[in-house]
């Protein structure tokens, strides 16, 4: 969008992102300032994490989110924030290859982590084949689940490749070949909430790229 | 008139944003980054009622990182503000729980929740009363039912016909609360500057954010802009500014910063507005033909005591079906709980599942096909005002589903179809939603170097507006539609009525139209060397089109087969079909998204939404999605919608009637009729859970 | 959420004592649960001590009897496609599979899922009274909105439900829980591991302080004869708690006589609710309907639903009778 004249921001310039506290507030360590009871300062921690083929270091706050980190730290707002609490999916992202809620995963937890993130599916200009696929389909509205659909469905059909099953999956016991039906879609993307109620595209979005 | 058509409209255009949405480039209000930007985190009331007494915030001000704690006592005036609800920390009152009580600023959003639990309140607490019930002592009767139809009417004889009646019902259908939820929760990044302030905000209509905030702050409109180029969802939430703006817009004011807010999902269950709970009671009347004689409505719905709104529930009961004597009335108790507001299709969405249920239950009643039935009722004029329908295509759109759905053979007795474990059943019911437009502007440009381009202060909040407008605008201007770029979503854009009522695309349409239309007569007569543009308004077109004596609505119908565990009662929707007739439609690929939306959300009201207000503490209690169940993926299988070709020259220029809002009318009551044909139980309270429906099937059947 | 501090454990050991050192330190997994109770103010820690790499944690081993014993930072999805024990305790991976969402479970620990707390909404939300959160507040649950609480060993202080699906199946597995604590190693059989509210709710289990889950056992594999299931009902289709279910593991002769059933119910009780008496019922004769209701019925008669859950009474009885026949069909 031609937003050009977005205002200029008043009051003093930080220096960049990563630096939100004042010097000197927190260690990490042991001698931890207590002023009041619950009047505890922040503690920092350093992490390390490659995030769609970036390697990037930073010192945050304990209790910052991947989520708020891709988001708030490194301007990737691909991940949405939903709920923050793993009960819409909006978050998913790929952590080590694996899909997973970013809002309940710690990024200090995760340091040294390779993450994937809906601005690393693409190849350059080539959209992934499960992005042509949601397009051609419309299987989203608004949009705002649709990145976590998206990293979802890409570590949905890696599982299904892996030969994990389903609740639906029949013959549990029976290792081999998944067969990818609308009922096993539908019930492995279960953690992935569209209130624009776009399911019904959304399925058969995922059952084309994947064939 | 009409467009002329070189294609555009009518293609199913994939949505203009969509790229930038599956990469993650679309840009929502919270994620604009801004230097030095600190974040808000709101404090609320957790009494239902009383007043703050005392806001302990010296030590959480020593939290290191923390800048300051508004709350009532040091939080600025406000200059004007019409809607209660936006009188953000101006009393020490708390008239529900939840209330915004404060808020907390900090550099970071980490320390922001922190230092909100820290914050130690006091108040003088009252008893409240938040429970909505038929015999409650403070129910009225209010001028007006939402926007601004009359609260009650009477034609002929209802009492007298309906005691007369040889074939009738009695039954009171009850809807609990229910959420919005969009899936971007509501979110704004106040920017305040020495001459104004801009709002990164998540809204349905940026204009009616800057006037709100212009009047609250005491500034020019042209002092106040709104960007919003992407909304992740509404439904009726973002209709009207919450107060959580008002509250980003005084922190940035205080602190001299940016601020970000964004409302929890908890947050949003008290803050961003519900669907009122509705107790209805429908008494139909009719003769042995099934030709109804009486329809009496009769709703009852809440409203907060800082604001009233009164949901149209009885409204389709108005002009649905024919009936010489008719009465609908709307009761209102004004409790202590947040402020009911829009929620998709209100009025239609409870209404028409009372309505629809009571038509289901006459039919039964009679022994007639339920479709005959809404056949032999479909009235000639519209039973309310005597006009005629610009278009009404009901009866069309029953016929078209039932032969494609198998309704024709059907076996209508209750409770006899069972497979294995599975009792089956299948319902229909009507929907409809009226088709209005308002005026808005627009300015269409032409340079030589850049093409068409259109700007109206437009929201799309997933419906496709943006897509629509541009194959509207192109037909317009007889370009393919690479050719437009149409930008909505800034109030600095010409002004435009809000993604609400369905009216979005109808009224944004015929200013694009016009504006598009006044743009090619300059080029045939200035040629297309140098840059034009022009702006144009259609307050004079939409006067004329609402002063039609013209019924416009549109109607549609809809199938549900369910299936009932008989061990467990769990409900399952194996397929689901909608027919529509609604003027022409812009674009089949993004057109049909909204229609299967909407019955995916009419499902999940039937099946499975409700806010449990909580009588001891006076708030929603399940306020988060894993105590809110909506659908997901699993719960919508075979799910199709279609639709009619309809001809009607009435509504706007494009011949197009609003989409958003009817897929969701008349889902719950065709869902509630097939779990009744599946089992023989009629649920006549939403929604239909297992707890309603196990042990109903006698032990001996199963 | 409050400042804490962030500790990795590389053994098991060293987690014991890292969390010797700092009292208020709770031990994290796959944080679905504990960074959502943070996150609510529900657990306010101040030390996190990271428990998902201790080395040999996150194997499944298998035993000379052809039992299993699971490392406590087993993910919840590994657990659930390992071909041993979809083989061998279907039910188990099937339990695993209907709870939470894909990637919730790529997240999740098995020591984790263990100790998930009650999803109440008087428990998550801390402006309320709860018991369990905040002992002697109250339980305004027994009188509020209970529809979905428990209706047999609740408490006047509690009626919370243990959201785990997984502990179920293990509690109708019969396995055996492994904790290292400061006064060494033990072994806690489940169902036994979890407890009933009684006047203290604000305990989910019997580990004492400090004790952390290294690992759970299940036992030789039944016989090829046995015949396991997982059911659960839920408000909608999928990613939601249960209102009820079913684990059960039925071993019949080849004359369909039951030589061994186990059956344990989720979402009734503050624990996994092993259903013995429905066990006894059904022990020494095929199953018939009429004995699938009449072992449901021993059951369900001791249910003490409250004024609003009374339906799962019902569901529990029918859930119980209709996987027997399933079962033994």
């Amino acid at each position: 969008m031609p937003i050009t004249d977005i205002p200029r921001p008043l009051g003093k310039k930080l220096q960049d992102g990563r630096s939100f506290f004042p010097s000197g507030v927190a260690d990490g360590g042991a001698g931890r300032v207590r002023l009041v009871p619950g009047i505890e300062p922040p503690i920092l921690a350093d992490v390390r994490l490659r995030i769609n083929g970036t390697e990037h270091q930073l010192t945050i706050d304990t209790r910052t989110s991947l989520l708020d980190l891709l988001r708030e730290h490194l301007d990737l707002t691909g991940a949405k924030k939903g709920c923050d609490h793993g009960q819409c999916g909006a978050c998913t992202i790929l952590i080590d290859g694996r899909r997973a809620n970013a809002c309940l995963a710690l990024a200090v937890a995760h340091n040294g982590a390779e993450i994937v993130s809906v601005e690393g599916l693409a190849d350059g200009d080539i959209l992934h084949p499960l992005q042509r696929a949601f397009i051609e389909h419309d299987a989203f509205q608004c949009g705002y689940c649709t990145p976590g659909q998206l990293c979802s469905a890409v570590g949905m059909l890696d599982e299904v490749r892996d030969g994990w099953p389903s609740a639906v999956t029949p013959l549990l016991a029976a290792e081999g070949e998944i067969e990818l039906t609308a009922a096993e879609i539908r019930e492995r993307m279960n953690g992935n909430l569209c209130r624009c109620g776009a399911y019904a595209n959304i399925v058969p979005a995922i059952g084309d790229a994947a064939a | 008139m009409s467009v002329t058509v070189t294609g555009a409209i009518g293609a199913a255009v994939d949505r203009v944003e969509g790229r930038a949405k599956v990469t993650g480039q679309a840009k929502y209000a919270y994620e604009y980054r801004q230097d030095a930007v600190a974040y808000a985190a709101i404090l609320q009331s957790t009494v239902a009622k009383g007043a703050v007494r005392t806001v302990e915030a010296a030590s959480v001000l020593e939290l290191p990182g923390v800048h300051a704690v508004l709350w009532h006592d040091n939080a600025p005036r406000l200059h004007e503000v019409s809607d209660g609800e936006l009188e953000v920390l101006q009393s020490d009152r708390v008239s529900y729980r939840g209330q915004i009580i404060g808020a907390v600023i900090a550099d970071s959003y980490e320390t922001a929740r922190q230092a909100e639990r820290l914050v130690r309140i006091e108040y003088a607490q009252e008893p409240h009363d938040v429970l909505l019930r038929a015999d409650h002592p403070k129910l009225y009767t209010p001028e007006k039912v939402n926007p601004n139809y009359p609260a009650v009417t009477e034609d002929g004889d209802f009492d007298s016909a309906f005691a007369a009646a040889e074939v009738k019902i009695d039954c009171t259908y009850e809807t609990p609360a229910e959420h919005n939820n969009p899936m971007e929760p509501h979110a704004t990044l106040a920017i305040w500057e020495e001459n104004g302030v801009t709002l990164f905000d998540s809204n349905q209509g940026v204009v009616n954010v800057k006037t709100t905030v212009a009047r609250a702050f005491g500034l020019e409109p042209d002092q106040v802009r709104v960007v919003s180029p992407h909304v992740g969802g509404g439904f009726g939430s973002k209709g009207t500014p919450r107060p959580h703006v008002i509250l980003a817009v005084m922190a940035a004011q205080a602190l001299g910063r940016p601020v970000k807010l964004a409302v929890t999902r908890q947050q949003m269950f008290a803050l961003t507005g519900y669907r009122t709970p509705t107790i209805q009671r429908m008494r139909l009347g009719a003769d042995r033909d099934g030709r109804l004689t009486a329809i009496g409505h009769e709703a009852i719905l809440q409203s907060s005591t800082v604001r009233e709104f009164a949901e149209q529930a009885a409204l389709p009961s108005r002009m649905m079906y024919e009936a010489p004597h008719r009465r609908t009335t709307h009761r209102l108790a004004r409790l202590d709980v947040p402020t009911p507001s829009w929620m998709r299709a209100p009025g239609e969405t409870p209404g028409m599942y009372a309505l629809e249920s009571a038509m289901d239950e006459l039919a039964i009643a009679g022994g007639i096909d339920p479709i005959e039935l809404r056949v032999r009722n479909d009235p000639e004029v519209d039973p309310e005002t005597g006009h005629r329908f610009s278009s009404r295509n009901l009866v069309a759109c029953l016929r078209e589903g039932a032969e494609r759905f198998g309704w024709n053979s059907r076996d209508s007795r209750p409770g006899v179809h069972r497979e294995g474990r599975w009792l089956i059943g299948t319902g229909v019911a009507a929907s409809t939603y009226p088709a209005r437009r308002q005026p808005s502007s627009a300015r269409a440009s032409y340079e030589p170097d850049h093409g068409y381009k259109i700007q109206i202060a437009a929201a799309d909040i997933g419906t496709g507006a943006r897509t629509a407008l541009t194959q509207i605008a192109a037909d317009a201007l007889e370009v393919p539609v690479e050719e437009v770029e149409v930008q909505i979503g800034d109030s600095s854009f010409p002004e435009a009525f809000l993604a609400g009522g369905s009216m979005g695309n109808s009224s944004w349409g015929s200013a694009v139209v016009k504006a598009c239309r006044e743009l090619r007569a300059r080029m045939a007569e200035e040629g297309s060397e140098v840059p034009l543009w022009v702006e144009v308004d259609t307050k004079a077109e939409a006067a004329a089109a609402s002063a039609e004596p013209l019924a416009k609505h549109g109607f549609g119908a809809q199938f549900i087969e369910a299936r009932v565990d008989v061990d467990t009662g769990e409900v399952h929707v194996p397929r689901a079909l909608g027919v529509f007739a609604v003027g022409r439609i812009i674009n089949p690929k993004t057109a049909r998204s909204q229609f299967i939306g909407g019955m995916t959300m009419g499902i999940g009201m039937a099946l499975h939404e409700e806010s449990l207000i909580d009588l001891e503490f006076g708030d929603y209690l399940n306020h988060d999605l894993a105590g809110y169940h909506v659908p997901t993926n699993p719960d919508i299988e075979q799910l199709e919608a279609i639709w009619l070709e309809e001809d009607d020259p009435h509504v706007n220029p494009m011949g197009a009637k609003g989409i958003g809002e009817i897929g969701i009318v008349g889902t719950a009551a065709a869902v509630a009729n097939a779990v009744h044909h599946a089992t023989g139980i009629r649920v006549r309270d939403l929604p239909i859970r297992p707890d309603k429906l196990v042990g109903a099937v006698p032990r001996g059947n199963r | 959420m409050r400042p804490f501090r962030f500790e990795r454990a590389t053994d098991a050991q060293q987690a014991v004592a890292l969390l010797g050192d700092a009292p208020d330190a709770r031990y994290l997994g796959g944080g679905t649960n504990l960074v959502d109770l943070m996150r609510l103010g529900v657990e306010t820690p101040g030390t996190l001590i990271d428990v998902t790499r201790l080395v040999g944690y996150d194997r499944i081993d298998e035993g000379d009897d052809g039992g299993l014993r699971i490392g406590a930072a087993v993910r919840n999805s590994d657990l659930a496609a390992d071909p041993r024990v979809r083989e061998r305790y279907p039910v188990l991976a099937e339990a695993v599979l209907h709870g939470a969402s894909g990637q919730l479970r790529n997240l999740a620990t098995v020591g984790g899922n263990l100790l998930q707390r009650t999803r109440c909404a008087y428990f998550t939300d801390v402006t309320k009274p709860c018991n369990k959160r905040a002992l002697g507040t109250g339980c305004p649950a027994r009188e509020g909105r209970h529809h979905n609480h428990a209706i047999f060993g609740h408490s006047e202080h509690c009626v919370a439900t243990h959201p785990s699906d997984m502990a179920v199946a293990l509690a109708a597995l019969g396995a055996t829980v492994h904790a290292l604590g400061p006064a060494g190693a033990r072994t806690i059989p489940i169902p036994g591991f979890y407890r009933l509210p009684e006047d203290a709710p604000h305990r989910d289990t019997l580990l004492e302080p400090g004790e952390l889950i290294t690992a759970v056992e299940l036992g030789p594999p039944p016989g090829r004869q046995t015949r396991q299931r997982y059911r659960k009902v839920r408000e909608r289709r999928s990613f939601a708690f249960a209102l009820a279910s079913v684990a059960a593991v039925l071993d019949l002769e080849s004359s369909g006589t039951v030589s061994d059933v186990r059956i344990a119910l989720g979402g009734v009780a503050h624990m996994p609710w092993r259903a013995t008496r429905a066990e006894v019922a059904l022990r020494g004769a095929p199953v018939t309907p009429e004995r699938a209701t009449e072992a449901a019925q021993a059951e369900l008669e001791y249910a003490q639903p409250l004024r609003d859950n009374s339906y799962k009474v019902e569901l529990a009885h029918n859930l119980i009778a209709a996987t027997l026949m399933e079962l033994a069909a």
